[in-house]
């Protein structure tokens, strides 16, 4: 059912990417590009020494060997590194972070010490000279052998940890058929093809940061709190940001330790790490362990959920991955129990990562729902049906728009659903076994107050600025195309656009899938502050057609002002800002949540179909293809936008097939800790990929119609192929990802 | 990475002149030993680069085989047409390694002696490695082990100076070993010529040698024996991914065909031992037997005998059975295109 017909007034898009010249040409900079505005040669580098045991105390570092190599400045420990007026924990920058206040060290691989030296490659051989000691404590690990000892987390996180409606226990006894398993997911780590990387440098008491991040404003209160500097003292810029995918959400070690290496030598100091150094200090998806059992009548009718996740968490701090939020929200079920628990580990700390929750929660309820429908002999889509949620059932309240039947129904057809094999293991090619597996997607939309300033330069191009970011996923586009449309239908191309510094307007951490929901809204109020300020001066303006109008009387269209009543009335913004002595005009705008926002819910919705062929002897599974539907708004733009579902999508065959962080069970420490041993997937794991999106607008969302689109794709997508899996081969993993070897012995 | 020099070598001589200095090693096309300098496993204090000693050329030998110099680039042999029609188990094994990148850098001699990809023998920050620290334990029979062996390894407990389950991750390998061929090498004393199975060694109680190679000796190139598998043979590689990933098993197949009737074979292993695993007694078992799925079952259960598995890799016992049978009955049908 479509609840909302409104034909959305559609922005005219931009064919390229606005920075696709720049980044193609190179001439894009990245933080760890910058050599200036200090001098260049200036430049020191620092490299991060880290552990190399899960739990004990650094007795001592002994640098002598070090600190006498060539090019070496200085060697920060633990037991020399200046005291930072508030040693963290420290609720801002929320993180537990290990900047050598102490000599604890928590886990294999955190940091202990930064030596810097005028070239890295110095820097890295000094620190193969440190000698350090340590008393070493017997660690936690292995955390699925001690899920009894899981407990509740100290701060539940966006969402309660326990969740209780209706009566599972009596349902489940009503309930005709139940299934029940364990599912898993591992531990995951981003992984972007940035890597993280600070040039820090102070100019007296004040702080400069290039620094690769998803959140400037983060960044910049977090370490103003650390250094106990005024917030206005820290300026922090990331024009572009190589991939985030939450890891560069919130603010790690090693931007302090920058920082504090910076003051220490006097001069600007680079901190890129490592990829090897990615694994632990920059935070992971924690593994989940997921207890889910469904109770449902012999028509399909679900009775009763109950989802108990155990995950690991580190025991610097914990963080608690919502794998049993989708539980409580996805179908209509009127007895359904959600609790989340968390066993400590001497491991880095857990973060949020791509669709933090849905990602993992999807992939398990999904295949569990899939395994229902088998039970009960039923098609999976027609169980998806039987249970589907017009109105939010965990919160009791409608969406402010939901078209999910839609989408089922139009990636059932592109698919071709309905030739789908009833009996796994039927249908066959050769040596290969074909099966076809569907999923639902899902993700919240998300939406904060953001800010952002419109400006008409002399001649009349326009400028827009947000202290938000781009992580490759087309921000710049987004804004240009926003600024563009908002004054009245200019050339996107010819919008000068700025983002990435704090001085701007503050905008939110480019996360939970919300910059363009939340920032766009901004700049359309600022470009109508900005065009009501033209009409102003327009009005004073003698010597324009338009003098004496008022601002109602005017509106803006292709770089002019024009009279509502007479069209032929207009003068352009150049002409206006000419007269007003070629001082640029500007304005602030401004945008939040809409009111009433907290009586409905925001959410997108996907169908997801996937086609794969498993080899009978090698048991290697081939995506064929995948074909998915999303109900997410309006579309801003066509390519921008379907990169991030495809993006999004082949994240989730990785999810299904590829990824795990294997940690060594008895140091503790990332065996895979590289691109070669750390699986994502490759082209020839991807077949074709079929997006499409209902552009259904969500006004009641946004002004603009549009929920955010960057985390959905991976959702349903490991359960999509996943359940194919089941279909072409019979066999049931339910511990992800879906190797050669676990489909052989399932 | 350790300060070090580097010196190109312009003829075979003055490189295993220079190799004799002690810490010194040869440079091929680096994409392992540059690697492992990096990560601090490797810490030559010479480099003595042998890629411009003429050893790049691909030819006929007079007794109807081939010889492949020692720097034909990995990319180079598996696209040489005679080695296409000729030894097309070698070019599938070679495609099938590592990326188009890596290929195109690595080298024939380089790929012969490149190092395991065990874990915790690449990164420093483990202490247990007999193999880059002889006598500290190894820390992957208690570890990670999913990409282990399960055959011909040593396991004498984690503490014990001799254990090592590491295996040779190489695909070109493989196809050398089902092929027969022979590794040509020169030292200070002379010229001699290695069988490839007598090239790379067990574990046994040193594993910290991965070849009977000497450190000064320089590998000149392979000698192919006439080829015998050119009509029916087949490289299979089972791994996690579709392309980029090393074998958790692999198979090299070739069979020398009288009607249905298999008169000689050449089988190997990858992914399962310190070495590729060439079973003789697979070999021996299907000579002169009917090419059918229950000469092909017994090979496979006779070149698995004795294997044993860990926590993490046990699966890969049934999984090479799995996957000779599937390369032999290809390898019956004909050839890979
Ligand atoms: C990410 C990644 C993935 C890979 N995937 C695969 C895969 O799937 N399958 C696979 O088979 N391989 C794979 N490889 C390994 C690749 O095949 C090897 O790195 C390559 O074959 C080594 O050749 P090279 O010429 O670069 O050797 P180098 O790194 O130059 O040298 C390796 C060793 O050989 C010695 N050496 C070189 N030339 C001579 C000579 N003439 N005489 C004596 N000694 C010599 C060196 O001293 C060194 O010890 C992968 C590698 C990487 C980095
Ligand atoms: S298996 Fe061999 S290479 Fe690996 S840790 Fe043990 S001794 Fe080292």
């Amino acid at each position: 059912m479509i609840q909302e017909q409104v034909t959305p007034h559609r922005q005219k898009q931009m064919d390229h990417r606005y920075d696709a010249v720049a980044k193609v040409t190179g001439t894009a900079q990245y933080a760890a590009e910058f050599t200036g505005p200090f001098p260049a040669k200036d430049v020191t580098y620092g490299y991060v020494v880290q552990s190399t045991i899960p739990n004990g105390t650094l007795l001592s570092i002994n640098a002598d060997a070090a600190e006498a190599a060539s090019g070496v400045l200085a060697v920060l420990t633990p037991f020399n590194a200046p005291k930072l007026p508030v040693p963290p924990p420290n609720p801002p920058a929320r993180r537990n972070l290990t900047v050598l206040q102490d000599a604890t060290v928590s886990y294999n691989g955190q940091p202990i010490a930064v030596v810097v030296a005028l070239s890295l490659a110095q820097a890295q051989y000094a620190a193969s000279l440190l000698t350090i000691r340590y008393k070493q404590e017997p660690a936690k690990l292995e955390f699925r052998k001690h899920l009894a000892e899981a407990r509740s987390p100290k701060q539940p996180g966006k969402e309660p940890a326990v969740n209780h409606r209706g009566d599972t226990t009596a349902a489940f006894a009503k309930a005709s058929v139940v299934v029940e398993g364990t599912y898993v997911t591992p531990i995951q780590n981003h992984n972007p093809m940035e890597p993280h990387s600070t040039i820090a440098w102070w100019e007296g008491e004040k702080l400069n940061l290039y620094d690769s991040t998803q959140a400037i404003s983060g960044v910049k209160q977090s370490i103003a709190k650390l250094f106990q500097i005024p917030v206005d003292f820290v300026r922090v810029q990331c024009p572009y940001t190589g991939g985030g995918f939450g890891s560069k959400g919130s603010m790690w070690s090693h931007v302090p330790l920058a920082a504090l290496s910076a003051r220490v030598v006097g001069k600007p100091v680079k901190l890129v790490l490592g990829r090897e150094q990615m694994f632990g200090p920059v935070g992971a998806r924690p593994s989940t362990v997921n207890r889910i059992k469904l109770g449902a009548t012999s028509d399909g009718k679900l009775v009763a959920m109950q989802h108990d996740v155990v995950m690991n968490a580190s025991v610097l701090e914990d963080f608690t991955e919502h794998s049993a939020g989708v539980t409580k929200m996805l179908y209509k079920s009127p007895a359904v129990s959600v609790t989340e628990k968390l066993v400590e580990q001497n491991l880095g700390v857990s973060t949020f990562q791509r669709a933090p929750g849905e990602a993992p929660g999807t992939a398990v309820l999904e295949t569990a729902m899939d395994e229902l429908a088998i039970r009960l002999n039923m098609d999976p889509l027609q169980l998806r049906l039987i249970n589907y949620a017009d109105t939010d059932p965990s919160q009791d309240r409608p969406f402010t728009s939901k078209n999910l039947k839609v989408a089922y129904q139009q990636a059932a057809a592109r698919f071709g659903w309905s030739k789908r094999p009833t009996q796994a293991g039927t249908q066959i090619e050769g040596n290969n076994l074909i099966g076809y597996g569907m999923a639902t997607a899902t993700y919240p939309a998300n939406r904060s107050a953001a800010q952002a300033v419109v400006r008409i330069l002399p001649g009349g191009r326009a400028f827009v600025g947000s202290g938000t970011q781009d992580l490759g996923t087309g921000m710049y586009t987004m804004l240009a195309q926003t600024c563009a449309d908002s004054l009245g239908g200019l050339d996107p191309a010819t919008v000068q656009v700025k983002l990435g510094d704090s001085t701007l307007p503050k905008a939110p951490v480019s996360g939970g899938s919300q910059s363009t929901a939340s920032v766009c809204p901004a700049v359309q109020d600022a470009a109508a502050q900005v065009i009501l300020k033209l009409s102003e001066l327009v009005a004073l303006q003698t010597a324009s057609p338009l003098f004496g109008k008022g601002s109602s009387e005017l509106t803006a269209k292709d770089g002019r002002l024009v009279a509502k009543n007479n069209p032929a009335l207009a003068d352009s913004f150049a002409s206006i800002v000419q007269r007003n002595g070629n001082i640029p005009v500007e304005a602030m705008g401004s945008a939040e949540k809409s009111e009433g926002a907290d009586a409905y819910t925001s959410q997108s919705f996907g169908a997801v179909f996937a086609e794969v062929a498993v080899d009978k002897d090698t048991h290697m599974v081939e995506v064929r293809r995948i074909v998915a539907t999303y109900d997410i708004g309006t579309l801003l733009n066509d390519k921008t936008g379907t990169n991030q579902l495809e993006g999004g999508i082949v994240w989730g065959v990785s999810f299904a097939l590829h990824e795990e962080t294997h940690i060594d069970p008895v140091y503790g420490r990332t065996v895979n800790e590289n691109l070669a041993e750390y699986h994502v997937p490759v082209n020839a794991d991807i077949g074709t990929l079929d997006v499409t999106v209902l552009n259904i607008a969500d006004t009641k969302f946004n002004p603009l119609g549009a929920r955010g689109i960057g985390e959905i794709g991976i959702t349903g997508a490991a359960a999509a192929v996943g359940n194919a899996i089941f279909n072409a081969t019979g066999k049931r993993v339910r511990e992800f990802p879906i190797t050669p070897d676990k489909i052989m012995t399932a | 990475m350790n300060p070090f020099t580097y010196e190109r070598a312009a003829a075979a001589d003055t490189a295993i002149r220079a190799a004799s200095s002690h810490g010194a090693k040869f440079l091929g096309g680096g994409t392992n030993l540059v690697d492992l300098m990096k990560y601090g496993v490797e810490h030559p204090t010479t480099l003595v680069d042998v890629n411009h000693l003429g050893m790049d050329q691909v030819t006929p030998t007079a007794a109807g085989g081939m010889f492949v110099g020692g720097s034909v680039r990995n990319s180079d042999l598996a696209n040489n047409p005679a080695i296409v029609r000729n030894y097309p188990l070698l070019s599938h094994a070679l495609l099938a390694g590592a990326s188009p990148q890596l290929r195109n850098m690595a080298t024939t001699a380089g790929n012969l002696l490149q190092r395991t990809r065990c874990y915790y023998f690449m990164d420093t920050a483990f202490p247990a490695c007999n193999k880059r620290e002889p006598g500290s334990g190894c820390a992957a029979l208690n570890g990670f082990n999913r990409i282990h062996a399960v055959l011909g390894q040593t396991d004498e407990g984690a503490a014990s100076p001799h254990t090592c389950i590491a295996t040779n991750p190489s695909d070109m390998n493989v196809a050398m070993y089902a092929l027969g061929a022979v590794v040509e090498v020169q030292g200070p004393k002379g010229k001699r010529s290695i069988a490839v199975a007598d090239f790379h060694r067990l574990p046994g109680k040193n594993p910290e040698l991965d070849t009977n190679l000497r450190p000064d000796e320089l590998i000149l190139g392979v000698t192919l024996p006439p080829a015998t598998f050119a009509k029916n043979s087949w490289y299979l590689k089972v791994r996690d991914r579709q392309s980029y990933a090393f074998a958790l098993v692999s198979v090299a197949a070739g069979l020398e065909m009288n009607g249905g009737t298999i008169k000689s074979a050449g089988l190997a292993l990858g992914g399962v031992a310190h070495k590729p695993w060439q079973s003789k007694e697979a070999e021996r078992a299907l000579a002169g037997k009917p090419a059918n799925r229950t000469t092909f079952m017994d090979a496979a259960n006779v070149a698995l005998t004795g294997a044993h598995g860990y926590k993490d890799n046990a699966f890969k016992v049934e999984m090479a059975k799995q996957t000779i049978v599937r390369a032999l009955t290809l390898a019956a049908q004909g050839v890979q295109a």
